[in-house]
Order: structure tokens, then C-alpha cells, then sequence
């Protein structure tokens, strides 16, 4: 019943580990050929692999893990697609209905666990209810803001048979309105008409909302010719080739950007939620203009930062209606005041604050990272990312010209995602070059998926910006514990290539600048898994930062900067 | 590189503190909830206050339409405007929950809440109990020749009034429902 269910919502691919609480589900995964099952590692392997098929694909991803223990494994990646807002269904074992709560062996409270960190989950007791939970259970996950669903199956509705109702509309009262009010839409074509200095800032809503809507934030970028920015989640909605592009804005984004979200008399809001690694001090958050904020999810509008033109509605719905609007009332813009923002916007770019210097026989991080960027921007090419100052980087040296391309984790910030989260990518896209920046404390939290990667032949490449440190707390631990570098070393790091080769895959290690442009080639080349140990420098900081509890024009641009920046009130904030 | 030093105790705040509020006068709501009448369901609307820490004055739940599978929750809250308009967009989010209401903005309402009073003395005082729970038109539900149990129903601030007077009688015990509130009129 389960796997009809899952068949019928056009599953191909499972992310699971099986147990005793799931045997009845594995056993008719045995019997099928429809529905492609991966062994992963670990549970928390399986929801981010899940999570990185669902993003590069845009359908939802699905794992199956058991009770007890495979359910609490499965916690974090749970809580990385709800902050993230990715659509995955889990389904979990549970112990027989008749055991549930005599602490059975392998028992979890497991829909209590997870309330917090799903959109929505359901314990089911009785088989006849099983397929059409099911069915709500995807509608949930991507109706919306999109989210994680978990199922919980004790093992004796498992074994039952029960009706199965087929796969009908929606028939469930959860319907979030997608269309936007036309009286705010028709205000803010307004203020797009008279903006002096306006700005598109964009965030992960313009991806969820699908290709679509990535689509239409083009065509009007391009027709209004505002300078458009986005956050970590949202790049790709707008390529990184564009006109209007100024780069990624937040606490390690383009000075030319964060200015501009400074500056600005009109803030155009799509898709994205104020985050505090976006807004620095909120009281000092662009305080001259007039911010609009488009979202699918009322409670994100005047979270943090007030909205004059709040809509709720889904992005592309919204954006299709803006532009019907605006170019019915005209196609007008403030031109004159257009070309004086834009200079003033080319002064902050002359900036240049992603410069840096290759010198010496060590790699520069940056370097590693525009020498990929350069020999693997033509390919057909998926990013992800572990946490940490790798992360930052390529979110700033790698461009993205489409939506779904790149995949890291933002709202939780979870060391151990990329990895797993490439091997969901290249199940989504077998043909594509699908690689993973990763830091080598990261990537050790979960390298146990290699084994995957390996067995499902997924030749997702690992590439290691090994600075043999945790880079980002070293570097919080300079600017603001007095250079007490407490337990930020990466100690007994082991012999990356060996350690591939373990695994049976290909390991290549790197730390001379002039055999770099080789070893990337080679890595690209050999067909199968690759673990590249890049050693990098050690002490590099990542630039430009808006240090904890200071404005956006406050920006830290290179070491010369960091003097005393960070004050006692800035210290607290993470 | 850097010679900043943190004095001791400097980061003692919680980096909550500093969030600025859109204005810091703490309004008193009463919210209606209509809610699926499954298992949970109240879990998710309590994990919801707690785990954003939002306040929880009272709060009652009962099945109120048998057929539609609804129960209705009454929640009184207490916060800033801007937070009570969080916790109303946050509660629709939950998938369980059908309606939202603020009783509070949404027109005039009423509001009552049961109360029981265990009392205990001899004498004058005991006189002095039973003269006042009549003026408050509570009724005795138990007695004994040392004590007595008031029923009372009424507004919140009508029993807190009734409370204040009992103390120095004798108070033993209280048991109070929390509000229930509906709209007045149609
Ligand atoms: C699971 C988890 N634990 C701890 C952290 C805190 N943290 C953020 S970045 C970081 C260091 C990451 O080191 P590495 O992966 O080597 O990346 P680098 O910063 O050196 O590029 C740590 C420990 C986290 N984000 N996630
Ligand atoms: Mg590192």
C-alpha cells in the first residue's frame, strides 16, 4: 500500500535504512522495480540527500528510516528542511500499535520529537487511513511554503491490508491563498513607478515557487533595470551573467550590495524573510526607504522588519500580476534618478571587495575556488556546500546562472549536508557535474556516505577546501576572543586519499598553485567518485563581513579593518 | 591580529534583548482557535508558545463540534502588538488549525470562567464567607461544619475580586477552567 501510494505521487527514488519497524514497507520495496531505493549510511544522510534531490529537481523527496533510533537520526536533516523550507516526506517504522508506549525496544515518541521541526506529521493507527495520509502528506509538503512531513507507521498497520483510496485533488481544508491582493500589487507598481534608488532583494521563495517564477523576476528585472540582490538561498533565481546583478547581500555578501540595501528609498522584497545574517542591526536596517515584502507565509511578514506593502501570495503568482499592472499603467520608471543610482552603485562595485591576490607557493581559498569556477562554469554543473567559511566563498566566487543549481544550508547551517546532499542531486541528474565545496571538518561529519556514493556508482565530486582548521569559528574566535583559538584545530585529519581509496574512489590531493588547473581537470575527468584534498591556507578570513550587531554600512572589507570592530553588545549575537 | 578583548561578564545579555520592538506596550488578547480534533493537535499550539516564547495567560479546550471533527481553543495571551500578530500569522500556519480569531479586535465580546473555592474556618469568618459569595452570587457546592467549596462563574477580574476577599477568610484551595469567550451579537 505504502509504495503504491508513493508510486501513484511519482516517487522514483528513496533515501532509506532499513530496521525491524520498517521490514513489511522493505519487503514490498523487494517486489517492485518502479521505485529506486538508496541504501544510505546514516538517517541524517538520507533527509539531506532527499533534501538535495528535492532542490535540484524541484519534486519532493522521500525517505524511509525506522523507528527509535532511525527516526532521531533523521531530527536534523528534518530541521534543516524546515528552516530551509524544502519539501521532503519521511516515512518512519513504529512499534505495533498495542506496544506504543511501554517502551518498547526501538520505540521513539517519534511524532512527538518532530512536531517541532516538521511542517506536519501523523502517527497513523489504522491501515484504511494509511494511503490517503499519504496523499495529504505531499500535498502538505509542497502546498505553500514548502516543508518537511514525516509519517509515522507502527509495524502492525504495515502488515494489514486495508482499502487504498487512489490519488484524488486535494480535498483538504490546508489551501494557502497563492494569489496576491491587487490593491498592495497596484501600490507597489506605484512605487516602482517614482523609485529613486529602488532594489530587488531576493531570496529562497523565487526558487520554491519554481522555474516559473525565476522566469518572471527576469523579465522584470530587466524591463524596470533595477539593481537586483539576493541571499545565500535565492542565488540563481536571477544569473549571475545579468545586467542588474550586484551579488549576494547578508553578513559575508558584496559591499556594492549591502550599500545598496543601505541606501535604498524602495526595498522590493521577494522571497525572502529579513533573516539576521541579511539585516545585521534592524534598527539601523535601511532606514530610508520603503520596504515591500512578498510571501507566501503571513507570519513572515512583519517578523522582524515592518512592511508598507505587504502581499501574501505565492512569488510567481504575485509577479505575474506586477507586471500585467505595470506595463498596463505604462512601463514607467524614474529614469533620470535610475541612471544617478546606478553610478553610485558602479562607484561601490570599483570597490572591488572580492579582490585578492594568488601569491606563493599556497593556495588561496578564493584562488582554489575561481580556478573551479573557471574550468567547470560551461559543464551542466550542481553546487552544493558544506557550513563554513568554504561555503561563504563559493557562494561568492562561484556564479549561478539558474534556479535549482545550488544547494547549501542556510537557515540551520549544518555541517555534515553536503555530502549527502550531492548524492540526492546526482540521483536527480545522473548526467550532470555534480560537486560538493566542503570543508574538511564538515565533510567528516558525515563521510560515511562515500560507501553510497560508491555502491549507487554516483560520481559526485568532493572537493575539500582543507584548511586543517574549523575555518569560521577560528576566524570569529580572531575578531572577537582575543585570538583564544579554543578547539577550533581539525586534529588527526586523515589521509584524504587513502581515505578514498579505502572507499574504493578516486582521492587527489593538491597544494602547489600551479598544479591546481590539473588536478581540478583530473578530477572532473575521472568518471566516479572523487575526494579532492585541496590544501589551502590557514589563516585566511573570509571578506567582506558585517560583524554581529552592526549595520550594513558598517562593513569589515580585509584584515585592516578588524581592529577592536566587534563590541561586548555584538559579541552576544551569533 | 586583532587586540579586542571582551571584559568579563560583557556577554552576560541574552542577544534577545537587543531585538527592538515596534512599540513595547504589552496589550492583553484573547484568541479563539478552531482546531482539528485529533491527537496533538493541543501539543502543537502549546509547543508553538513555548518553543517562540510567547506568553500563555489561560488556555481551555473542548470538543465543540462533534460531527466536524473541530474543537475550539481559547487562549489569553499577553504582548506587544507586534507579537500578538505573530502568534495569530504562526498559529494559522499550523496545518491542524482551521481559524483564527482575535476576540479582542474583532468587536465586542463576552468572557467567563468558572471558578471553585475551598474555604475553611469557624465562626464569624465562615459567616462573613457565606455573606460575600452571596453578594457574588456564588453557590455552595460542598459543605462541612469547617469548611465550604463556592462555584462561581464570571469574568476573570470578577473572580480575582472574589479571590482577594476569601483570602483572609480562610482560602484553602482554588480550581479555575481559564476563559471561554464568544463573540457577542450575530
Ligand atoms: C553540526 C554543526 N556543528 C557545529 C557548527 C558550528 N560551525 C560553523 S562553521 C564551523 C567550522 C567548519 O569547519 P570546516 O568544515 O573545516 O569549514 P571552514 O570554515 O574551515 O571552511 C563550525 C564548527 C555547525 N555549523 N554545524
Ligand atoms: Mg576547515
Amino acid at each position: 500500500m505504502v509504495v503504491q501510494a508513493l508510486i501513484d505521487q511519482g516517487v522514483d527514488t528513496v533515501f532509506g535504512y532499513p530496521g525491524g519497524a520498517v521490514l513489511p514497507i522493505y519487503d514490498e520495496i523487494f517486489q517492485q522495480n518502479s521505485i529506486k531505493h538508496i541504501l544510505v549510511r546514516h538517517e541524517q544522510g538520507a533527509v539531506h540527500a532527499a533534501e538535495g534531490y528535492a532542490r535540484a529537481t524541484g519534486k519532493p523527496g522521500v525517505c524511509l528510516v525506522t523507528s527509535g533510533p532511525g527516526a532521531t537520526n533523521a531530527v536534523t536533516g528534518l530541521t534543516d528542511a524546515l528552516m530551509d523550507s524544502i519539501p521532503i516526506v519521511v516515512l518512519t517504522g513504529q512499534v505495533p500499535t498495542f506496544m506504543i508506549g511501554s517502551d518498547a525496544f526501538q520505540e521513539a515518541d517519534t511524532v512527538g520529537i518532530t512536531r517541532p521541526c516538521t511542517k506536519h506529521n501523523w502517527l497513523v493507527k489504522e491501515t484504511d487511513k494509511l494511503s490517503g495520509v499519504i496523499h495529504e502528506a505531499f500535498h502538505v509538503a509542497t502546498a505553500g511554503r514548502p516543508g518537511p512531513v514525516l509519517i509515522d507507521i507502527p509495524k502492525d498497520v504495515q502488515f494489514a491490508t486495508g482499502t487504498y483510496e487512489t490519488l484524488k485533488p486535494s480535498t483538504s481544508h490546508y489551501q494557502p491563498q497563492v494569489k496576491g491582493d491587487m490593491e498592495a500589487i497596484t501600490e507597489l507598481v506605484a512605487a516602482i513607478e517614482t523609485a529613486k534608488r529602488p532594489i530587488f532583494y531576493t531570496g529562497g521563495g523565487v526558487i520554491n515557487s519554481g522555474p516559473g517564477a525565476s522566469q518572471l523576476l527576469r523579465e522584470l528585472v530587466d524591463a524596470t533595470g533595477f539593481p537586483i540582490t539576493s541571499t545565500l538561498m535565492g542565488l540563481g533565481s536571477y544569473p549571475a551573467s545579468g545586467k542588474h546583478w550586484m551579488g549576494m547581500l547578508g553578513m559575508h555578501g558584496l559591499y556594492e550590495a549591502n550599500m545598496a540595501m543601505h541606501d535604498c528609498d524602495l526595498m522590493i522584497n521577494i522571497g525572502a524573510r529579513f533573516d539576521d545574517r541579511i539585516t545585521g542591526r534592524i534598527d539601523a536596517f535601511s532606514p530610508k526607504s520603503k520596504k515591500a515584502h512578498i510571501d507566501i507565509d503571513p507570519s513572515s511578514i512583519n517578523k522582524v522588519i515592518k512592511a508598507d506593502i505587504p502581499i501574501v501570495g505565492d512569488v510567481g503568482h504575485v509577479l505575474e500580476d506586477i507586471l500585467k499592472v505595470w506595463k498596463s499603467r505604462g512601463r514607467k520608471t524614474n529614469q533620470s534618478a535610475l541612471a544617478q543610482w546606478w553610478s553610485k552603485i558602479e562607484e561601490w562595485k570599483s570597490v572591488d571587495c572580492l579582490k585578492f591576490t594568488q601569491t606563493g607557493k599556497t593556495i588561496k581559498p578564493q584562488h582554489a575556488l575561481a580556478r573551479l569556477e573557471a574550468l567547470t562554469k560551461d559543464h551542466d554543473r550542481y553546487i552544493c556546500t558544506e557550513v563554513g567559511q568554504h561555503q561563504m566563498w563559493a557562494a561568492q566566487y562561484l556564479n549561478f546562472e539558474d534556479p535549482n543549481r545550488w544547494m547549501t544550508s542556510g537557515g540551520l547551517g549544518t555541517m555534515g549536508y553536503g555530502f549527502p546532499a550531492s548524492i540526492g542531486v546526482q540521483m536527480g541528474h545522473p548526467e550532470a557535474l555534480v560537486i560538493n565545496v566542503a570543508g574538511e571538518a564538515s565533510w567528516l561529519m558525515n563521510m560515511q556516505e562515500l560507501g553510497t556514493a560508491m555502491q549507487f556508482n554516483l560520481p559526485v565530486k568532493q572537493f575539500i577546501l582543507n584548511n586543517e582548521r574549523l575555518g569560521m569559528v577560528r576566524q570569529w574566535q580572531e575578531l572577537l576572543h582575543g585570538e583564544r583559538y579554543s578547539h577550533s584545530w581539525s586534529e588527526s585529519l586523515p589521509d584524504f586519499v587513502k581515505l578514498a581509496e579505502a572507499f574504493g574512489a578516486k582521492g587527489i590531493i593538491c597544494s602547489d598553485p600551479d598544479d591546481l588547473d590539473d588536478a581540478i581537470m583530473e578530477m572532473i575527468n575521472h568518471d566516479g567518485p572523487v575526494l579532492f584534498d585541496c590544501l589551502v591556507e590557514k589563516h585566511e578570513n573570509c571578506f567582506p563581513m558585517i560583524p554581529s550587531g552592526k549595520a550594513h554600512n558598517e562593513m569589515l572589507l580585509g584584515e585592516a579593518d578588524t581592529q577592536g570592530v566587534i563590541d561586548a553588545k555584538g559579541s552576544v549575537l551569533v | 591580529m586583532s587586540a579586542l578583548k571582551i571584559k568579563k561578564g560583557a556577554t552576560s545579555h541574552s542577544a534577545y534583548n537587543l531585538r527592538p520592538t515596534f512599540s513595547d506596550v504589552e496589550e492583553r488578547h484573547t484568541l479563539a482557535v478552531l482546531v482539528e480534533n485529533e491527537p496533538g493537535v493541543l501539543a502543537r499550539v502549546i509547543g508553538l508558545f513555548s518553543g517562540r516564547g510567547y506568553n500563555i495567560e489561560s488556555l481551555t479546550v473542548a470538543e465543540v463540534d462533534h460531527t466536524g471533527h473541530l474543537s475550539r481553543i481559547t487562549i489569553v495571551t499577553l504582548g506587544t502588538p507586534q507579537v500578538i500578530e505573530q502568534i495569530k500569522a504562526q498559529l494559522g500556519r499550523i496545518v491542524s488549525v482551521h481559524e483564527v480569531h482575535d476576540l479582542t479586535v474583532e468587536g465586542p465580546s463576552v468572557e467567563r470562567e468558572l471558578a471553585m473555592f475551598k474555604v475553611t474556618g469557624q465562626g464569624d469568618k465562615r459567616v462573613e464567607a457565606l455573606r460575600l459569595a452571596d453578594i457574588f452570587r456564588a453557590n455552595v457546592v460542598d459543605s462541612t461544619l469547617e469548611s465550604f467549596v463556592f462555584e462561581i462563574t464570571g469574568a476573570p477580574d470578577k473572580i480575582d475580586a472574589f479571590a482577594d476577599l476569601m483570602r483572609p477568610l480562610g482560602l484553602a484551595e482554588v480550581a479555575r477552567t481559564g476563559v471561554a469567550a464568544l463573540p457577542r451579537g450575530d
